[in-house]
């Protein structure tokens, strides 16, 4: 962002010369002019950046008293939890921050498919954030497997063995993985390693997520193009700094309701008992918020195939700019899109109610349908809308449907 | 304004918005009940004191769970989790120091080596852990028909209801039904899973001589000893809860404060 | 003039939402900071209770303390002697013996020499006390530093007398 910004004080100046970080947080996070009419759906980017800062820091403080190994990582986490000064606290609001931290990329996601925020110039936006999202799934899943409880062990167990399924190399693949021959210390101690790792990866990603962004600027719900500088934008402070952190205040809010009223209702019970290799829990579960992968995984009945499609159900995501051929960006006024989109979603949700379900009777029919629903979504419903839709005329500037409605407002005073 | 057309679409996204939230809460609850089979009985809902935002544990209650624990259940199950120290601290029973000193000295651990090389047996300290019954685990599995008795450090966590559950299992045992099949060393529990549990009954009444005279009937120490393993799954509910009532309050006000200084700001944006 | 109500104002809430941020933003750093403060099971073995009853005199004991090992001497009538005629200004460190006891018959110290850490050897060394053989520092009967290179005397750790038979250190 080219500004005629002059940092003001004489140290800011000696920085800025030698390394413009100044100039540059000016440029990109005060005077960043920005679309005003964006909403509160816009707000969760920033609450997604509070959220990483928020797992690595208590990670960070919760990785100088857990121990990687499998005998005695249980009671490690359990001697955080009654020993540690303010252990049971930074545990509590890492477990639910995790989830806490899905809902907002869900949300977030969900923003960018009903906005368009996706199509050009956005794709490489939204690419990153694909690769976010999965690194994000795999932070999760090993950061669950190090309490060593129930579910962390045999859903180790159940995913590392989808591995074996790769025709050929299947299985050294996987003893590979393990660093054995079953899911055991070895492997504990490489996912604890890794699970520290990946966030850094993450933050470095969401840089370039945001420096893409700022390259072409933030979408808004109308979904037209807006001239930056002009009156239809704001600079990014104090107006976008202050409506951020009262969402994320709000969003404080319901994290602190999980954190200090119901710290377990997220997890599963069986992850209270220490992971036992000679016994199966009667239904592994994975964490809620894999639960519509988890479905598409197990609704299809060959194994390899029920991994192809689980990763193709993410990796699909990554098309989605060329998939949707639509030359209008926002659901606002595509009426047509707008009413697959919430039977997207409802099949969504659906899909991750079943994960949660056991896969036998109906549930495994309607799995099925849900999961092929999901896929003709992507590959038939949105390239064939682009061209039958009939969208509604989209307005001149962002400011124009606010002097619609006064000119209508006028209109109906005078008469 | 809206038009009647705007108006009627505006309502169908409502309306679809309700069945959405309808369906992630039935995910939800759908998902928290999977765990229990279809044949166990919905367990009795007593009354807590620690439950609800405002919960705190009555310190009586603890201390005559801790002694139910002691005479009863300390014979087949360990608490690996819990040191003599945590009779002490508050937030829990609150054993005065001499109390838990003495009730720690009720037992033996292996220390050692001494000068010869040899391990031998000491009189229980506050910074020891609880004693288990147990060696190890096949010996507990010996001792009762290949059975394993759970830990009950975090039982009332590892368990759906927990609290509820584990009270309503230590009451449930009634005479099985006519032509019910049971196995030697098998009992019939109207909350257990399959109605069959391989622990006997152990709560009878007067049991145990409470200390403080209370009656020890077999719903009272049911009771008391579920509150404790409750606080010993849970040891820092109390402070939690009562941080929790704090942040909250704090939230709220900071929100308040923000959503005026949001709207100050953009005042004269629009 | 006539703005100039509602702009005190919107700087009053400005500066009240900007303080009352700051302070919560402050409060954060307390748990981040005190978790890595010793936790409860540390604190817990901070102190150790020893029983001294089969000790006679001219015997000592070394027992572990927050991981460091505490020398606990029961002291003969020449060693207490001995400690309590030395003059002060003969002593790199001074310190008279009974600032150092409690009962000038139990001698209670942290069996770390001054100097660089090592232990010293009991009933060994010039004064009848403790010699070092990392550097060769001398202490005496009262554990004090009188020849070598340690700075200070051998360090008197917090204890009491539970009983006549228990001494709790720490």
């Amino acid at each position: 962002m080219s500004t005629d910004y002059e940092p003001k004080s004489a140290v800011a100046k000696w920085i800025d010369k030698r390394l413009p970080i100044v100039t540059l947080f000016n440029g990109h996070l005060m005077q960043y002019p920005t679309p005003k009419n964006l909403n509160y759906w816009w707000t969760f980017g920033g609450i997604l950046t509070f959220c990483l800062v928020t797992q690595i820091i208590t990670g960070l403080v919760l990785a100088m008293h857990y121990i990687a190994d499998a005998e005695l990582a249980f009671s490690s986490v359990e001697h955080i939890m009654r020993d540690v000064n303010y252990g049971w606290l930074l545990r509590y609001i890492h477990a639910n921050g995790a989830s806490m931290f899905f809902i907002a990329v869900y949300i977030h996601m969900a923003r960018s498919l009903f906005y368009g925020s996706y199509k050009e110039p956005r794709e490489l936006i939204w690419i990153i954030g694909v690769f976010i999202f999965l690194l994000m799934i795999a932070t999760a899943f090993m950061g669950y497997v190090l309490p060593w409880g129930q579910m962390s062990f045999w859903g180790a167990t159940v995913i590392t063995n989808l591995f074996s399924a790769i025709p050929v190399f299947g299985e050294s693949i996987t003893n590979w993985l393990w660093g054995g021959y079953s899911v055991g210390s070895p492997l504990l101690t490489r996912f604890f390693t890794l699970h520290y790792l990946l966030p850094f990866l993450i933050f470095g990603l969401v840089i370039l997520h945001v420096w893409a962004l700022h390259v072409p600027g933030n979408n808004n719900p109308e979904g037209i193009d807006v001239v930056q500088g002009s009156q239809d934008t704001v600079p990014f402070h104090p107006h976008y700094v202050v409506k951020d952190v009262f969402a994320l205040i709000v969003f404080m809010i319901v994290f602190a309701g999980f954190v200090f009223f119901t710290p377990n209702l997220l997890g599963h019970t069986d992850n209270y008992i220490q992971a036992n290799p000679l016994q199966t829990p009667e239904h592994i579960v994975p964490e809620w918020y894999f639960l519509p992968f988890y479905a598409i995984l197990r609704a299809i009945p060959d194994k390899l195939g029920g991994v192809i499609m689980m990763v193709s159900a993410i990796a699909i995501l990554a098309f989605l700019p060329w998939l949707d051929t639509s030359k209008v960006r926002s659901a606002k006024y595509r009426p047509l899109f707008k009413q697959f989109y919430w039977i997207f979603l409802a099949n969504f949700l659906l899909l991750g109610y079943l994960g949660a379900q056991p896969a036998e009777g109906i549930y495994v029919i309607i799995s099925r349908i849900a999961t092929i629903y999901y896929f003709v979504h992507f590959i038939v419903i949105l390239p064939v809308l682009g061209f039958v839709e009939k969208t509604k005329p989209l307005p001149k500037s962002i400011s124009e449907p606010v002097l619609n409605e006064k000119e209508r407002a006028a209109k109906a005073a005078s008469a | 304004m809206k038009r009647r057309g705007q108006r009627k679409l505006h309502q169908l996204s409502v309306f679809r918005s309700i069945k959405y939230i309808l369906s992630i809460l039935l995910a939800v609850s759908a998902y928290q009940s999977t765990s229990i089979a279809a044949e166990i009985h919905e367990p009795m809902r007593p009354y807590w004191s620690f439950e609800g935002p405002l919960g705190k544990f009555e310190r009586a209650s603890l201390q005559r769970g801790y002694q139910v624990y002691t005479e009863v259940c300390s014979g087949c199950h360990s608490m690996d989790l819990l040191s003599y120290r945590n009779l002490i601290q508050p937030g829990g029973p609150e054993f005065s120091e001499k109390q838990a000193k003495a009730m720690a000295a009720m037992f033996e651990v292996e220390t050692g080596p001494d000068q010869d090389g040899e391990m031998f047996m000491r009189p229980a300290i506050l910074s020891d852990k609880f004693v288990s019954p147990w060696e190890n685990e096949q010996q507990a599995r010996a001792a009762n028909g290949g059975a394993y008795p759970p830990d009950l450090s975090v039982i009332v966590k590892a368990r759906p209801n927990g609290a509820d559950y584990i009270y309503s299992l230590l009451l449930g045992y009634k005479d099985a039904p006519e032509g019910t099949d049971l196995d030697d060393g098998v009992y019939y529990n109207e909350y257990a899973k399959g109605m069959r549990i391989a622990m006997p009954q152990v709560l009878y009444e007067d049991g145990v001589e409470y200390t403080d005279g209370t009656a020890a009937t077999e719903e009272q120490m049911a009771h008391d000893v579920t509150t404790f393993l409750t606080w010993s799954a849970e040891p820092k509910l109390e402070e939690r809860k009562r941080m929790g009532f704090k942040v909250i309050i704090y939230l709220l006000i900071l929100a308040f404060l923000f959503y005026f200084t949001n709207k100050a700001i953009w005042k004269d944006s629009h | 003039m006539s703005d100039s109500k509602p702009v005190t104002r919107r700087n009053f809430l400005f500066i009240s939402t900007a303080a009352f941020s700051a302070a919560g933003a402050a409060t954060i750093g307390i748990p981040l900071v005190s978790q890595m403060n010793p936790d409860a099971s540390v604190k817990a073995l901070a102190s150790t209770e020893v029983d001294v009853s089969t000790i006679v005199p001219g015997q000592s004991i070394t027992v572990l303390w927050r991981g460091k090992p505490v020398f606990i001497r029961r002291r003969t009538e020449e060693e207490i002697n001995e400690a309590q005629k030395v003059k002060l200004e003969d002593l790199p460190d001074p310190e008279g013996d009974d600032t150092r006891v409690q009962n000038p018959e139990w001698l209670v110290m942290v069996g770390i020499c001054t100097h660089l850490g090592c232990i010293p050897l009991g009933n060994k060394g010039d004064y009848n006390g403790w010699f070092c053989p990392c550097h060769g520092s001398h202490y005496d009967t009262s554990g004090r530093i009188r020849k070598g290179p340690a700075p200070t005397n051998l360090e008197i750790p917090d204890y009491v007398f539970l009983d006549n038979n228990t001494i709790k250190i720490g």
